[in-house]
């Protein structure tokens, strides 16, 4: 192929083109020519685990609890009872009295950071073109996501109204 | 020796050949790439008269016969059957052979390009062995268990419908070569290749659903669709390609077909 050819060694055509060319003459184009990652000729190591679909079937059932969740969340802090303007430790703390709203807000935690996380490795696996790359950022979002959650957690079980 | 259908031509038909051949002038921008000549594709406008009703493989066509022997592209029955002339025509997937020149708007230059996502060979031919290869993978012939039937596997009209849509593929590439997935990721199966897969899985003569559906539960199998519905569009034989891939996706997950 013409990428692995010298630029001296390419030999202009005696045929010249009828019509005007438009080239941009932009090396990054012939990047369009090959693409990223061609499927390779032996049939790809076969993964023999459900992750993915369990990955799948878990993005449709959290995104669903999300809903109920998420909204209902948005509208006993922001709607609700006086509005936005209400939110202050007071009220938060008012919340984690009770192991109802720990529990709801916990739920909302693990799933939004699991949702999250697991759609930006579907933008990663997409995106990435060279392996390293790809390793490197799914590593810093892997990290990223344990420790949010571990956070999270830690503060809504240990959380002291009298500080 | 008088030819009496002479005096029986219609005013209509009289009418219809008059404005049939009512030229117009079309502008082909065609997507050329050499790699003996210049490392990049380059655009190349070819100036062209036609009849609006003729299709853009006949515009290809007097381009290579009359302007620029050197243009190449595939076809063969240039009537929508052997699926070798799909390419990106106004920026979509389409059949040269199936789209005519008034359906994509000759009043600005028609852009032709080789599909996407794999490598452009020369000019609007592609490598179709990735293609291929996936196709291979997924076992697209009948597999049986148990002892011949004396006569044939019979099959109910319902069981025939149930993947009836799938059986239409004429292996154009114009659904994968449009999946944004498939164009970042070569490894992924690509929905030609579970649109086959589907045809045999849904088969009830067929005995290796299992085996195929385990195939496409891989890491680049089904779960890499994101229901994007560009290979259902692009589809020149109108099958519904996502719903195809959605049924794969459902068959794994409850392990019924
Ligand atoms: S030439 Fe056969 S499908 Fe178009």
């Amino acid at each position: 192929m013409s990428t692995d050819t010298p630029a001296d060694l390419v030999v202009p055509s005696l045929q010249a083109h009828t019509g005007q060319g438009l080239g941009t003459g932009n090396p990054a184009d012939a990047l369009v020519v090959e693409p990223a990652r061609a499927r390779s000729k032996r049939t790809p190591r076969r993964t023999r685990t459900n992750f993915e679909m369990l990955a799948w079937l878990f993005m449709r059932l959290s995104g669903v609890v999300l809903v109920v969740l998420v909204l209902g969340h948005l509208l006993i802090n922001i709607v609700l009872d006086g509005g936005v303007s209400k939110i202050s430790f007071a009220f938060v703390a008012g919340k984690w009295a009770s192991p109802f709203w720990q529990f709801w807000d916990l739920l909302m935690l693990w799933l939004a950071m699991l949702h999250g996380s697991n759609g930006m490795r579907t933008v990663i696996n997409d995106y990435a073109e060279k392996d390293a790359t790809r390793l490197w950022l799914k590593g810093l979002l892997g990290v990223t996501t344990v420790f949010t959650v571990l956070l999270g957690t830690l503060v809504i079980f240990t959380f002291d109204p009298n500080i | 020796m008088s030819t009496p259908t002479v005096e029986k031509h219609s005013a209509a038909l009289d009418a219809a050949e008059a404005g049939g051949t009512e030229l117009i002038t079309v502008t082909l921008r065609i997507r050329r790439f050499n790699p003996e000549e210049h490392a990049d594709p380059v655009w190349v406008d070819y100036q062209l008269e036609m009849d609006p009703k003729e299709r853009v493989l006949d515009a290809l066509n007097k381009v290579k016969w009359e302007q620029d022997g050197t243009l190449t592209y595939r076809r063969s029955c240039a009537h929508g059957i052997c699926g070798s002339d799909a390419m990106r025509i106004n920026g979509r997937n389409r059949l040269a052979c199936k789209t005519l020149i008034k359906d994509v708007n000759p009043e600005k230059p028609i852009t032709v390009e080789a599909i996407k996502g794999l490598a452009v060979l020369k000019d609007l031919i592609v490598d179709m062995d990735p293609f291929f290869q996936a196709y291979k993978d997924v076992m697209p012939f009948l597999i049986t268990e148990g002892n011949q039937p004396t006569r044939e596997r019979l099959q109910s009209a319902e069981e025939r419908e149930r993947f009836d849509d799938t059986t239409k593929c004429i292996l154009c590439a114009a659904c994968t070569s449009s999946c944004p997935v498939f164009w970042n990721d070569g490894q992924y199966f690509g929905p030609a290749a579970i649109v086959n897969a589907h045809r045999f899985i849904f088969d009830s003569r067929d005995d290796a659903a299992e085996q195929r559906l385990e195939i496409l539960n891989d890491r680049e199998g089904v779960w890499r669709c994101r229901t994007t519905f560009n290979c259902s569009e692009a589809c020149p034989r109108g099958i519904e390609v996502t719903k195809a891939i959605q049924e794969v996706k459902r068959a794994l997950v409850t392990r019924r077909f």
